[in-house]
């Protein structure tokens, strides 16, 4: 079965000289939720907007569900809808016309029950007359994401999603993707916030410095490269650390309550048992002990210092 | 080709032009009616016929033109460098949609604006003077043909703008010189011979001659180099956009 999107050495330099993608590939396979993920300037948006058609590639070929966004431009867009990190909307229209615009732009007939039900789906049903720039910024955010889906695509690109909105519609915005992504939907997102490829991906790429310097399943990634902390709670906690108990590779945690071991866990299995004796031999009382997985945050920061 | 697509552009452009109707028409129909106060009754009294035609009809069709031309350059001008500059753009960029059809969407919308608004001028004049239209399929022909020219113009120009300012410094500085130096008010032939020449270098004359032509059968240079010339304009504004899109100049970075 042919990719959603096969990427092959694609680069990018832009007219002031900067190479902002190198010689990229990458494949996205259908129905997954794919994150990019990069520190600010890693390309992301770059490479999306080489897919969409909005900046022109330098070198490569791209094809989307095996048709090449060059010459077979009219089905290759047709199966994507892109929902832009800036808030770029037409504020003196409402968002029921806009949205109705975005469909009508994609050549799809006009269909209302579809639209309202898109609408609803986002809980901006209930906005429709109201004008886009009485909008709040999250609501905005929405209105993009309704009318990338208004010709109702099979793949959808979301640049940085979560940048500046609330919690609440984060959350929201997840379990929409969540339900897009269950009906079939292949969904690509780029973000820095590690947090939310950790969420919602499936698989993660990490992009830095126009390089793809490594694309994984995200439970693999996690196995594969997860440091592993052993957190020990103690009954008593302590003003700092015994020079003994630091020896052991101990860390004091907030409030002197908890002790942290760090781990490699692909290298090393740790002695517990020793640990533990450490432990008493010094006299603290253990309440609890857990492990703890490490997360994207320190794998990435791990990989780009690299 | 995106049908659908290209009637949306068309239908969005041309609703802003509804939404503010009395606005876009109000204006042309002051200006115009300045025009003949100031130059059909206060200056005309003095001036005498030209070709056999009163003055005050004489520059009925001078002042069409000039209406078409700067409606056209700013309607098509600012339809595609605002969506530019908001960064709404992106949306027609990604969209299944050729260069060509949003050429037709949005320079469409330019044309068909000018043209309404060129033909309640024309409609205004018959309040104040007698106007003669003796060739009407020749005057809709040059009126089409300056609206999508001009259009075509303004659409370029909105391409290339690199900021507000921009877009009206060569409809300033260059376009309405042109059309008040074109014989919108007067006919070439009362300037002095080195001015005649001079005046033949003026694309605008042509336009005026032409148009002129279809309402009086008087005209500055015959109808055959009138009706080449504007093509010929029509033809070069057609590669200056399809050169941008062709290269992706300054909209796709
Ligand atoms: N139009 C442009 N001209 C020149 N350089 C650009 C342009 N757009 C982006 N860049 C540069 O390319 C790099 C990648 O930008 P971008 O793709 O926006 O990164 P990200 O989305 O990962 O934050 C940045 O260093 C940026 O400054
Ligand atoms: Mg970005």
């Amino acid at each position: 079965m042919t990719s959603a999107i096969s990427i092959q050495n694609v680069s990018k330099t832009y007219k002031t000289g900067f190479s902002a993608l190198k010689a990229i590939n990458l494949d996205i396979e259908n129905g997954e939720i794919f994150a990019l993920l990069g520190p600010n300037g890693a390309g992301k948006t770059t490479l999306i907007s080489l897919i969409c058609g909005i900046v022109t590639k330098t070198s490569g070929s791209i094809k989307v569900a095996g048709h090449d966004i060059n010459s077979d431009y009219r089905a290759a867009r047709k199966l994507i809808g892109l929902v832009p990190q800036e808030l770029s909307l037409p504020i003196f229209e409402t968002v029921w016309s806009t949205v109705k615009f975005s469909r009508a732009l994609f050549g799809k007939p006009r269909d209302d029950a579809k639209l309202e039900a898109i609408l609803k789906q986002l809980s901006l049903f209930d906005k429709k007359d109201a004008k886009i720039n009485s909008l709040s910024g999250g609501m905005k955010r929405r209105v993009l994401i309704a009318k990338a889906l208004a010709h109702e695509p099979s793949i959808l690109f979301l640049d940085e999603p979560s940048a500046g909105v609330d919690v609440e519609l984060r959350k929201d915005m997840w379990n929409v993707m969540r339900k897009l992504a269950e009906d079939g939907t292949t969904i690509i997102l780029t973000t820095h916030y590690i947090e939310e490829a950790e969420m919602m991906a499936d698989r993660v790429g990490v992009i830095n410095k126009g390089e793809i310097i490594l694309v994984e399943d995200k439970k693999v990634l996690m196995e594969k490269l997860g440091q592993k902390q052993l957190i020990v709670s103690l009954e008593e906690p302590l003003d700092r650390l015994p020079t003994k108990i630091a020896k052991l590779g101990f860390n004091l945690m907030q409030s002197g309550k908890k002790l942290s071991y760090q781990y490699d866990s692909k290298k090393e299995k740790p002695d517990i048992a020793k640990l533990i004796t450490g432990l008493s031999a010094a006299q603290i009382a253990v309440a609890d002990l857990s492990t703890q997985q490490s997360s994207l945050e320190d794998i990435f920061l791990d990989l780009v210092k690299k | 080709m995106n049908l659908v697509g290209t009637y949306a552009i068309f239908a969005f452009e041309m609703q802003r032009f509804f939404r503010t109707l009395m606005q876009s028409l109000i204006a042309p129909v002051i200006s115009t009616a300045l025009y003949f106060v100031v130059f059909g009754s206060a200056i005309g009294k003095q001036m005498t016929e030209i070709e056999g035609i009163s003055y005050g009809s004489f520059i009925v069709p001078g002042m069409i033109m000039l209406a078409l031309l700067g409606q056209s350059i700013s309607n098509a001008s600012f339809g595609i460098y605002f969506p530019k500059f908001s960064g709404t753009i992106f949306e027609y960029l990604s969209a299944p949609v050729s260069a060509f059809e949003m050429v037709i969407g949005f320079v469409g919308a330019a044309a068909v604006k000018s043209i309404l608004i060129g033909v309640v001028i024309l409609m205004t004049s018959y309040l104040f003077v007698p106007v003669k239209i003796m060739h009407p399929i020749w005057m809709i022909g040059f009126l089409l043909l300056t609206a999508i020219t001009f259009s075509l113009f303004g659409f370029i120009i909105g391409l290339l703008a690199d900021g507000f300012d921009r877009l009206q410094i060569i409809p300033l500085l260059v376009v309405t010189p042109l059309t008040f130096l074109g014989g919108s008010f007067y006919s070439i032939k009362v300037l002095p011979e080195f001015w005649q020449t001079v005046s033949y270098f003026n694309p605008v004359v042509y336009l005026i001659s032409g148009f002129r032509w279809a309402f009086y059968e008087v005209s500055d240079v015959s109808l055959n180099i009138a009706l080449s010339m504007t093509t010929g304009f029509l033809l070069l504004s057609l590669l200056g956009v399809w050169w941008i899109f062709h290269t992706g100049y300054k909209i796709k970075n």
